[in-house]
């Protein structure tokens, strides 16, 4: 009769056993040797039942389809741009998935994404050979401009962001800073400065502690004692004027963020939508 | 003049030398580990995977491990090493790729390379070692899929004794034949990844000091486990 020999969020190593016998099954992370279930990487063991598998706690991001990304161009080619996605694979941005605008045939492209530029971008489609397809149409995907970007391990990013966006919503409205957070580790902090570095020390808190219970009420006592009294009650009334405000402000990037310099922009809006 | 007590005042001829171990000790790395056995000691950051130039260099069916050994300058007993590869960095350097391939599941990241740098600020002997038990570590801390850690411990014989994990002293032995058998192995199938010789020894003692070897290993293996686990405390 199997075993299994881990117990929830144990934490392993490759080659460890985590339960023998044939009745336990392998998952994600884990591969048989013989009768045994051994670790096939670095992470917290998971035991569902009969079936024992691993959540990594480190490495590098792997591309997936439908995350959302914080990529930088690097490099602007004849059909679109190259964006370094802090993985070990580029992604290509085709100009059709650029934007909803029309962009004239010999356009300089740069005008519309720079070299250098980072934005945000929801990956739409990943080859076997890890060729991948990146599009910024849709709600929340665009150029960022101003702000920091600091980089957090991949494997943390749900912990950052919390359950239904808990964690990342509560430090957004402490510190009144616009936050935005990219599956490949990457998030994007703008707001007063000051604001800005309890932001990015609140997220590197989380960060580090990410595999703890109770973070939450961690990060909120943090928060608590490191912004002064009158700022947390001024933060708190502008990220309420703000919400309600967000569904209007959201349309408005989208139409004021891209191409500026295309005068036929308002005129061929319907370009798009008769498709 | 027979050998009768070891050199550096190690009790038993099958005694390691002290053993310390750590993970995540270089921030930029994607992992990072230090090994130190004895005044031996090695790191290694790995970073990657990531994209591999020249294009050429590139495997579409699965990604590539490079290793780079390199002592630093006053590393050795002796003279200044002269960084940066030479022959026999090279070797090493090879050899402990192939002692770490077959452990690694590279087939995740096609056209992407794995690089580990492994560097000796002071060594005495067993350093290649040293390097694949730090590397291994670093990989698993970088979070590689890979099947179990590798484990590495040189064996031979001094004179008429079989020992393990040789210092230099043992290894510039004069008053006898000495061999020096650097091996690895992988824990989980008893696999050995790496064996080299160096110097003279028979068959039946090649045997005996390699089974001898196989059994100290374990206690390597274990402080590799226990510095990764360390980490999460």
């Amino acid at each position: 009769m199997g075993e299994i020999k881990v117990k929830e969020k144990d934490i392993v190593v490759p080659g460890d056993i985590l339960a023998t016998g044939m009745d336990c099954l392998p998952s994600y992370g884990t591969y048989r040797l013989g009768d045994d279930i051994r670790a096939a990487r670095l992470g917290l063991a998971k035991v569902e039942g009969k079936v024992v598998k691993i959540t990594s706690l480190s490495g590098r991001y792997i591309p997936k389809r439908g995350d959302t990304i914080i990529a930088k161009i690097y490099d602007v080619i004849m059909s679109g741009w190259l964006l370094d996605t802090n993985s070990a694979y580029h992604a290509m941005l085709g100009m059709k998935e650029a934007t909803s605008r029309f962009i004239q045939k010999g356009a300089d492209l740069t005008r519309i994404y720079a070299l250098g530029d980072y934005v945000v971008c929801k990956i739409t489609n990943v080859t076997s050979q890890k060729l991948v397809d990146v599009s910024m149409r849709g709600p929340g995907l665009r150029k960022l401009e101003g702000g920091r970007m600091i980089e957090v391990n991949t494997h943390k990013v749900p912990r950052i962001i919390g359950k239904d966006g808990s964690m990342v919503t509560m430090i957004k409205n402490a510190t009144n800073c616009r936050i935005t957070v990219g599956q490949n580790g990457l998030i994007w902090v703008s707001g007063e400065p000051d604001m800005e570095n309890i932001a990015i020390q609140a997220i590197q808190k989380a960060e580090a502690e990410a595999h703890t219970g109770g973070l939450t009420d961690r990060i909120k006592g943090f928060l608590d004692k490191n912004i002064p009294k009158e700022a947390q009650e001024k933060n708190k009334a502008k990220a309420q004027q703000e919400s309600s405000n967000e569904e209007e402000s959201r349309t408005f990037d989208r139409d004021n963020k891209f191409d500026r310099d295309n005068r036929f922009d308002r005129n061929n809006r319907f370009d798009r939508d008769k498709k | 003049m027979a050998y009768t007590k070891r050199i550096d005042g190690r009790k038993k001829f099958d005694e390691l030398r002290p053993i310390s171990a750590k993970t995540g000790i270089i921030q930029r790395a994607n992992g990072s580990a230090m090994f130190q056995i004895g005044k031996t000691v090695a790191y290694a950051a790995v970073y990657g995977p990531r994209e591999l130039h020249p294009k050429f260099m590139q495997n579409p069916k699965k990604g590539i491990l490079r290793c780079y050994y390199n002592m630093m300058p006053f590393s050795g007993s002796g003279d200044r090493v002269r960084p940066g590869p030479n022959r026999r960095a090279k070797e090493i350097s090879m050899v402990t790729e192939k002692s770490l391939l077959p452990v690694l599941d590279l087939e995740q990241f096609p056209n992407s390379v794995v690089d580990v740098f492994i560097e000796f600020p002071q060594t005495d002997a067993g350093s290649r070692c040293a390097g694949i038990c730090a590397a291994s570590m670093a990989l698993a801390d970088a979070g590689i899929p890979m099947k179990d850690l590798v484990s590495a411990v040189s064996v031979g014989r001094v004179d008429d004794k079989i020992v393990v994990d040789l210092d230099y002293s043992e290894e510039a032995y004069e008053g006898g034949p000495v061999a020096d058998i650097p091996m690895a192995v992988i824990p989980s199938t008893g696999n050995v990844s790496l064996l080299q010789m160096d110097g003279e020894i028979s068959k039946e003692m090649l045997i005996e000091a390699l089974e001898i070897g196989k059994k100290k290993l374990a206690e390597i293996h274990d402080a590799q486990r226990k510095a990764l686990k360390e980490k999460y405390k």
